[in-house]
């Protein structure tokens, strides 16, 4: 079944590899010859969008990326950012949407393996995982399949390897019926005077080959990740790799323990394009040569070609430079660990990515060209026209506002989501102060007295489909609201760009609005991006699913014994609203659940007075005055103040009695920078004064008493059915 | 009181229980590594932590059973040491031979992280007498395979001799066990196997500390909470 090395390259073979007529080109002008079969494997791997990032690298760019605490930012395997006391978080979001459709278990857990890899390769103990999912409509045939398939593979890969999930999102749509998004994200803690990196120093170095051996699983994975999907779907199920977290475990304590020792020059994980991408990473970085002989690879099956080998993206394997005096020593840590130790090649000072096999050689390329000059697109684009706008006054109010509620709260997209987080192991590590369920997860550092990390993940895809920028402003928001809300400085983020197919203007333009929008965002909010990672071609068939920008933040609590929870109001506490009434109903939860119709813009995100709101919400859980926070988003002050009280248990009497505008626009409205906050009563004209004087909107709204959710005539409902609605979809739709 | 804890590959809460030993006894305890065919003399309790001991392939549990180590720990438990296991240290003690029964995929078929409510069934145990009979805790759970099981006799003869020391309460029974059974201790009483996990309910930080009373009664100090 080996193709020989020596195969005729046709403009067939040429195409099912991904690669267009002009780049098939700029190879043969680039190495003035025609590619070996395994050379044009090596190209498509590294040329392919999921590697290259030819489509989104010149609007990438545009993000703003330097802060003050910002020790590494994007181009490495994950951004690190400074957290005081010689600490630093290490951490990236990856998605891995085009394998989890075609396996969704093995498609999930390897993405979540590969993103914890991501971490750990820079020296960083992971201590945190957050999965965004979406899915299709839950009546399509494929959904509940896909869910309970991604849901267990997260879970079975993350369990085992031991990180607390803390995070994500689950969403319905059936824009994501033909491509569903699996966005994995992990965090993790190193010294600052410990972090590795990839870049390659030194000739004549040995290059090592860790943890497991190379199987024929993955091959083409990240060129499949680069195309959009047809009937054809089922035969790609061999490009999915198959995840083993026994091994990632013991990889990741072998690593850490080898880094300690100081043998570690260069190291990268191998991810997407395996072998070929984590070598010519290396060399590049390094500005050196690479040499790899595959005789010495350990293998997991027999007479695998050069092809092969280049391209599997097996997983649990590491590449790594190491000082060859301390050879000796990584070998014995890596031996009592059970994992391979190979030297599988050296660095060279030829700038050549050197491939011997059988004694032959079988690749021959320009180590740099192959990573810097892939091919970089200028892609044409067009500018969403937006929508009109969609004046409350124009929608109409429900019938019944209890049925509303009840609807909402019990409904695919707003219900909770226990029934999935349930099966992620949330406690590990002893150090989960907030679980899922409120607005951000967060976990103490436990080398340090008081310091925790808030994590949140975040975004809006049916504002970014009505207006890309202003939705993309929205996703930093939103994420940097939930974890002010918790009381955190939000410190930086990662980006998961889930988007169609570039190549059509109306999608580009998707991403180009939306990117505009995170950058503007970023800039006001000093929240940069510090990693991230694109992925387009999310269509089948030519349709494509939403865009969906996922955003993850990270945020710095000094003193957790001072952090606000969603659940934590007590009884005779006033609630607050802080920021401006609701009158925002387009592109609204409301719309789309209640009315049944999509229409409208989506709200405009005030960047000024969500930063403005943002701060004085965080001073005054700093200073102890609040008992209870959560922001205010989709489903608007209605749905935050069902969800605070299903998270206590504990009712509340609200008057919307100062406020002006429709009841149903200040309930449902989706207006942006809004919190409620519970402080106790004797607090509240302190900090009512505190506010006045910070500039800030300030609202009362009642009291925290009973066991019923009562607003003005409106709304009269028990908690406790409330908490039946919220609990019931989801088991009832899996089970 | 000096402990141990045992670490083997895939095992993930051992720095938990590690954390947690420390905490409530003052003293770190000395880990102990899958080939190690020894304990220091004077050690008085052997911790084996939750995890997916090598992968938990073949059956959970199956093969840490046979790794040289738990030799070592069958003749300390055979001197009357304390032996605890927890999660997969459980499931490891009864494929070992160590404690009766078997432990089979939860009912869910899911894996289940949530807090539940435990009945201590037997208080005058040397894991326990920190609580009282009767007395309902608070404990997380993190498992897929903690449906405990064992044939009517074994099951009717450790209910008759307070081998059951920990029972799933409040109807929170998360995996469908056997008469409600999240802990069992065999009938010499110095090994305990369970499923909760007390260690991740020790401190402020944890949102409670029900768990410490069975640390604290293991490694004989004063149950103080934190």
């Amino acid at each position: 079944m080996t193709i020989p090395n020596s195969i005729a390259i046709t403009p067939e073979l040429v195409a099912s590899h991904g690669l267009k007529p002009d780049e098939y080109q700029r190879i043969l002008d680039l190495i003035g010859r025609e590619p070996t079969f395994t050379e044009l494997g090596i190209f498509s791997a590294m040329w392919n969008e999921h590697c290259s990032y030819k489509s989104s690298k010149k609007w990438l760019r545009t993000l703003p990326t330097k802060g003050p605490r910002v020790i590494q930012g994007p181009g490495e395997n994950a951004g690190v950012v400074d957290i005081d006391d010689g600490d630093c978080v290490v951490f990236k979001m990856e998605s891995h949407n085009h394998p989890s459709y075609i396996e969704p278990y093995q498609g999930a857990a390897t993405g979540v393996g590969g993103i914890l890899r991501d971490v750990f390769t820079m020296g960083a103990r992971p201590i945190a995982a957050m999965n965004a999912l979406r899915f299709g409509a839950p009546d399509h045939p494929k959904t509940k399949h896909l869910v309970s398939g991604v849901v267990a593979g997260v879970g079975g890969y993350g369990n085992s390897f031991g990180v607390p999930t803390v995070g994500g999102e689950v969403e319905f749509d059936p824009r994501y019926n033909g491509n569903i998004l699996v966005n994995a994200f992990a965090a993790g803690l190193a010294r600052t005077d410990a972090i590795f990196y990839s870049k390659a120093e030194g000739v004549g170095l040995p290059v090592v080959y860790l943890g497991a051996k190379t199987g024929r699983d993955g091959v083409g994975g990240a060129t499949m990740a680069s195309a959009e999907f047809d009937e054809s779907i089922e035969e790609k199920r061999p490009t999915v790799q198959v995840g083993d977290p026994f091994t990632e475990k013991c990889l990741l304590e072998a690593c850490l323990e080898l880094m300690a020792t100081g043998a570690v020059i260069a190291i990268q994980d191998m991810g997407a394009a395996g072998l070929t991408c984590s070598a010519v990473e290396m060399g590049a970085k390094g500005d050196l040569g690479i040499e790899l002989d595959l005789n010495k690879v350990p293998v997991r099956e027999d007479r695998m070609s050069a092809y092969e080998m280049m391209l599997s993206e097996s997983q649990e394997r590491m590449l790594m430079v190491l000082k060859p005096e301390k050879e000796e020593e990584a070998e014995a840590i890596f031996v009592k660990w059970g994992l391979d130790f190979a030297i599988v090649g050296k660095t060279t000072d030829d700038l050549r990515f050197r491939i011997l096999h059988e004694g032959e050689e079988v690749a021959n390329l320009p180590i740099k060209e192959l990573g810097d000059q892939a091919p970089e697109y200028d892609r044409p684009w067009i500018q969403s026209n937006g929508r009109a706008p969609l004046p409350a006054s124009q929608v109409p109010a429900p019938a019944d506002y209890n049925a509303a509620l009840l609807k909402l709260v019990g409904s695919p997209n707003q219900s909770s989501r226990r029934w999935v987080w349930e099966q992620y192991d949330t406690l590990i590590q002893g150090n989960s102060l907030q679980r899922p369920g409120g607005d951000a997860g967060v976990v103490r550092i436990d080398t340090h007295p008081s310091k925790a990390l808030a994590f949140s993940s975040d975004v809006t895809p049916r504002y970014v489909e009505a207006d890309p920028y202003e939705g993309g402003k929205q996703a930093v928001a939103e994420c940097w609201r939930n974890l002010v809300a918790t009381g955190a400085e939000p410190l930086a983020a990662t980006d998961n760009l889930n988007f169609g197919n570039p190549e059509k203007p109306e999608i580009m333009g998707q991403l180009v609005g939306a990117i505009k929008g995170i950058g503007e965002a970023c800039t006001a909010l000093d929240f940069p991006i510090v990693s991230g990672n694109v992925s387009l071609y999310n269509e089948t068939n030519g349709v494509a699913i939403l865009p969906t920008p996922t955003i993850a933040g990270v945020g710095l609590l000094p003193d957790w014994q001072k952090m606000a929870r969603i659940g934590s109001a007590r009884e005779g506490d006033k609630l607050i609203m802080i920021g401006a009434d609701g009158s925002h109903l387009g592109s609204s939860v409301y719309l789309r659940d209640i009315l049944d119709t999509i229409d409208g813009p989506p709200p405009a995100v005030d960047l000024a007075a969500e930063r403005r709101h943002g701060d004085f919400v965080r001073s005054i859980i700093r200073n102890g005055q609040v008992t209870a926070c959560h922001d205010i988003s989709s489903g608007g002050l209605v749905l935050a103040l069902a969800e605070m009280a299903m998270a206590s248990g504990k009712g509340s009497k609200v008057s919307l009695s100062e406020q002006r505008g429709p009841a149903h626009a200040l309930l449902f409205g989706e207006d942006q920078a809004r919190y409620v906050i519970a402080v106790p009563a004797d607090l509240a004209n302190f900090v009512q004064a505190n506010a006045e004087s910070a500039g800030v909107p300030f609202r009362p709204l009642g009291t925290v008493s009973g066991d019923r959710l009562a607003i003005d005539g409106l709304i009269d409902v028990p908690v406790a059915e409330l908490v039946k609605a919220h609990e019931g979809w989801f088991p009832t739709y899996m089970d | 009181m000096k402990s141990a804890v045992v670490q083997l590959p895939g095992l993930n809460r051992d720095r938990d229980m590690i954390a947690a030993l420390t905490k409530i006894s003052g003293k770190a305890p000395v880990t102990v590594w899958q080939t190690e065919t020894e304990f220091p003399d004077d050690i008085d309790l052997i911790v084996i932590p939750g995890g997916f001991s090598y992968g938990d392939y073949l059956r959970c549990g199956a093969i840490a059973a046979r790794m040289p180590i738990m030799q070592a720990i069958k003749e300390k438990a055979d001197k009357g040491v304390k032996v605890l296991g927890v999660c997969n240290g459980f499931q490891i003690l009864v494929e070992a031979g160590m404690l009766p029964g078997a432990l089979m995929r939860n009912a869910s078929l899911k894996f289940v992280c949530k807090e539940v409510k435990l009945e201590v069934v037997n208080a005058e145990t040397d894991f326990t007498r920190a609580y009282e009979k009767g007395q309902i805790i608070r404990c997380p759970v993190a498992h897929h395979d903690g449906n405990y099981f064992a044939d009517a006799e074994t099951l009717a003869s450790m209910e008759g001799n307070g081998q059951i020391v920990f029972r799933y309460a409040e109807g929170t029974n998360p995996n469908g066990s056997l008469n409600d059974i999240a802990g069992v201790m065999n009938s010499r009483g110095n090994v305990l196997g369970m499923m909760p996990h007390p260690e991740n309910l020790i401190e402020a930080a944890h949102g409670g500390s029900d768990g410490r009373g069975l640390f604290a009664s293991a490694l004989d100090v004063v149950a103080a909470a934190a």
